[in-house]
């Protein structure tokens, strides 16, 4: 039942937010429901942990596929963590814009349904179903992406939206063939992740590689895999903060957790070369974004390749396909969610002191903001793999997987790229956070249409609001934790999450 | 059923889907936001008269049901939506400057129509072996003609329409080739498909109300750093 009310939750939000109250009404009902949704997926990650599948019981209507498995329920818990520590970061930084309270009431309803549309992918099984939401998924941010209503946030919407649908009326075509095969394959299981494994090794191997093929190239163009990323770094750099960091830190790993359900039904049937199509277009995503990384000039953005370079990560470890890679691969969607979260709240607390998304006009961010400044560099640093944080040890468990595997070549790419993107990172961010204005009277240009008015000058410090900081906290502490010590209870989720990816 | 109303059903459903690529070649064409969405609505009417004509040929409940929702769902519910959402004068507006001149894109649509009939074949011969109809190539090459749609227009409305094009044709093939697809997702997808209109229709409201313009393709600021810094230094 509490699976239920995880997905009841946001909706009563969502309505509850349009009421007309003050401004702390619809934010307080946000952050209300989100970390009520966050204790009840615990409650269900901590069930799944100990083995077992949370389903709903009930056989009505859509709720008949509702289902949690170590994998759904370990994607369930990073959505439901980073929407509360959105929510409390849009407390403060949506303050800071002086919007009216319609457009505020307009951003929480959507944040709302954007949050559960996103619960609603992991907990369906059935395939055709969780199209249906992903397509949502996109719906319900596109009103986010263009919030602010600029030239650039109008562009970056639209070019989102038809990309994303344009991907998934690929995908649907690909879901339906996917349906197609389950009934040729003559199985008279019910037509839900599960299902798909069990049949897969009767299906006609063509109608499953060509549903497989349509599926990666539509839900990848989401994912922001190279080459159809384009639209990728406009909208997670012109969308909020918050939301850049529900977009760049979740919203790619839900979406590649759909595709990743494929890998065991793919490897179930002969002859298929799922992980082939991984690796290579893992590593050319990986690749391609370690080098556009260095041409950036909005931090917003670098932080947006860089999402598409931890996403040809996992990918790439889930083609290589151990059970020791898609340990690292689930690992990897852990670490990544949590920092590139951190990364876009520091982003966010970036841009409320210095007032433009432009790297070049940031200088000496330490000294102007310590706690934007701190939490940059330490964002940078975690999400680059700087020892001994996540990520770190995720990428790091890859690579070893690699090696064991013998993919020789892959792995090395691999580490050769993230080393890249290393560097690609640090630097602007070095300059960002210690570097000094080379020319005093070249103040910085405030960002034209944001409504912030950071002017920079040396001496006048900005003090974060108290949210801001408050969910920084709250997600730089798995950053740095989960690089020591992975609690027992993750570490049988994470078991249990790579166990549904390798084929028995 | 006997052999000749089969013939009868298939030759039927032969007519209504070449008819229904006709009308994918149409919507790259159409210069006219009005004659796009009028191309649309026979293109979904069409897709309703095959899986009602499928319906028939396989005795399916559940293609009716797809016929019955296209019916109600496409022609009267999107244009009220976007009449709703969208401003008027967008409909009367003629598209100048496609990306490509039309009889060009005409010959690279022919092409995709071609190259759709190849990924139809080995799909033919997977699914049950009575099925040989030709939803499922012309389904493929609706879906990549409404993409091509996608990268030569640069208005709004036609772009919307472009999206909704690929999700008739992913369904032209998908009635074919998987026939009891539940009834509930059926329902499910056709009101996606409203939401899609809704919010689309929303963003070009909001587009023309801030840029004054709703040829959305010319939106081009967003690019790595040369292009923005170079006119930074312009403006101040």
């Amino acid at each position: 039942m509490s699976v239920i009310a995880i997905l009841l939750l946001p909706l009563v939000a969502a309505a509850l937010v349009c009421l007309p109250f003050k401004k702390v009404w619809a934010s307080g009902v946000t952050v209300t429901s989100s970390s009520a949704v966050l204790v009840l997926t615990a409650r269900i990650a901590w069930m799944v942990s100990l083995d077992k599948t949370v389903v709903s019981g009930l056989k009505a209507g859509v709720l008949k596929w509702i289902s949690v498995d170590g994998l759904s329920a370990l994607i369930l818990l990073l959505i439901a963590f980073i929407g509360a520590a959105a929510a409390i970061f849009s407390v403060g930084y949506m303050a800071h814009g002086n919007y009216k309270p319609k457009k505020l009431r307009l951003y929480y309803a959507n944040y709302n349904l954007f949050i559960f549309s996103m619960l609603a992918i992991p907990v369906f099984s059935e395939p055709t179903l969780v199209w249906i939401v992903v397509e949502l998924t996109t719906l319900a941010s596109a009103l986010l992406v263009s919030f602010e209503n600029t030239r650039e946030a109008l562009e970056a919407a639209w070019k989102y939206v038809v990309l994303s649908l344009m991907g998934a009326g690929f995908a649907l075509l690909g879901f339906l063939l996917l349906f197609a095969a389950m009934q040729a394959s003559g199985s008279k299981e019910a037509y839900t992740w599960s299902g798909l494994v069990n049949a897969a090794h009767s299906m006609p191997p063509v109608l499953l590689q060509m549903a497989f093929l349509l599926i990666l190239i539509g839900l990848g163009t989401k994912v922001g895999l190279v080459p159809m990323h384009t639209w990728l770094p406009d909208a997670h750099s012109q969308a909020p903060s918050p939301v850049c960091a529900l977009l760049s830190g979740i919203e790619t790993s839900v979406i590649l957790y759909v595709i990743l359900r494929l890998f065991p039904v793919m490897q179930a049937s002969p002859n298929s070369h799922a992980g082939t199509w991984a690796i290579v277009l893992g590593l050319i995503s990986v690749g391609a974004a370690a080098f556009l990384l260095m041409q950036v000039s909005d931090y917003k953005r670098m932080f947006a390749f860089s999402t598409i370079e931890h996403m040809g990560i996992i990918l790439t470890a889930v083609g290589l396909g151990a059970s020791a890679a898609n340990y690292g691969a689930v690992w990897q969607i852990v670490s990544h969610c949590v920092t590139k979260s951190f990364c876009f709240f520091a982003a966010g607390a970036v841009l409320l002191s210095a007032g433009t998304r432009e790297i070049s006009a940031v200088r000496g961010l330490i000294r102007r903001s310590p706690a934007a400044g701190a939490a940059l560099v330490f964002g940078a640093l975690g999400i680059t793999g700087a020892p001994p944080l996540a990520v770190f040890l995720s990428e790091f468990s890859i690579l070893k997987a690699g090696l064991a595997q013998k993919h020789y070549i892959a792995t090395g790419l691999l580490a050769v790229f993230i080393v890249i993107a290393f560097f690609g990172i640090m630097m602007q961010v070095n300059r960002m956070a210690f570097g000094v204005r080379e020319n005093d009277s070249d103040a910085a240009v405030p960002d034209d249409h944001s409504g912030y008015s950071g002017h920079f000058t040396p001496g006048n410090r900005f003090h974060l609001p108290f949210s801001c900081s408050l969910a920084l906290i709250l997600t730089a502490v798995p950053v740095l934790v989960l690089g020591l010590y992975i609690p027992p209870p993750l570490q049988g989720l994470l078991s249990q999450a790579a166990a549904v990816l390798t084929m028995k | 059923m006997s052999d000749t109303t089969n013939q009868l059903l298939s030759n039927l459903n032969a007519l209504v889907t070449g008819l229904f690529l006709l009308t994918a070649f149409g919507i790259v064409a159409m210069r006219q936001a009005r004659g796009c969405l009028n191309l649309f609505i026979v293109q979904s009417l069409l897709l309703a008269a095959s899986a009602a004509l499928l319906g028939l040929r396989y005795q399916s409940v559940d293609l009716y049901g797809v016929a019955l929702v296209n019916v109600i769902s496409k022609p009267v519910v999107v244009p009220w939506l976007l009449r709703r959402t969208s401003p008027a004068e967008i409909y009367t507006r003629r598209e100048v400057d496609q990306a490509l001149n039309i009889p060009t894109a005409l010959l690279i649509a022919l092409a995709l129509a071609i190259l759709a009939y190849f990924l139809g074949l080995p799909l033919l011969k997977a699914v049950a072996p009575e099925f040989r109809g030709p939803n499922v190539p012309i389904g493929i090459a609706g879906l990549l003609l409404g993409a091509f749609t996608l990268t030569v227009r640069r208005e709004a409305i036609p772009l919307l329409i472009g999206l909704l094009a690929m999700e008739n044709g992913a369904f032209l093939c998908g009635i074919a080739v998987s026939r009891n697809l539940p009834l509930l997702i059926e329902l499910a997808i056709a009101t996606d498909g409203l939401i899609i209109v809704f919010i689309m229709g929303v963003l070009t409201r909001t587009v023309q109300k801030q840029i004054g313009t709703t040829a959305v393709g010319e939106l081009a600021a967003l690019k790595e750093a040369p292009v923005r810094s170079a006119q930074r230094e312009e403006t101040k």
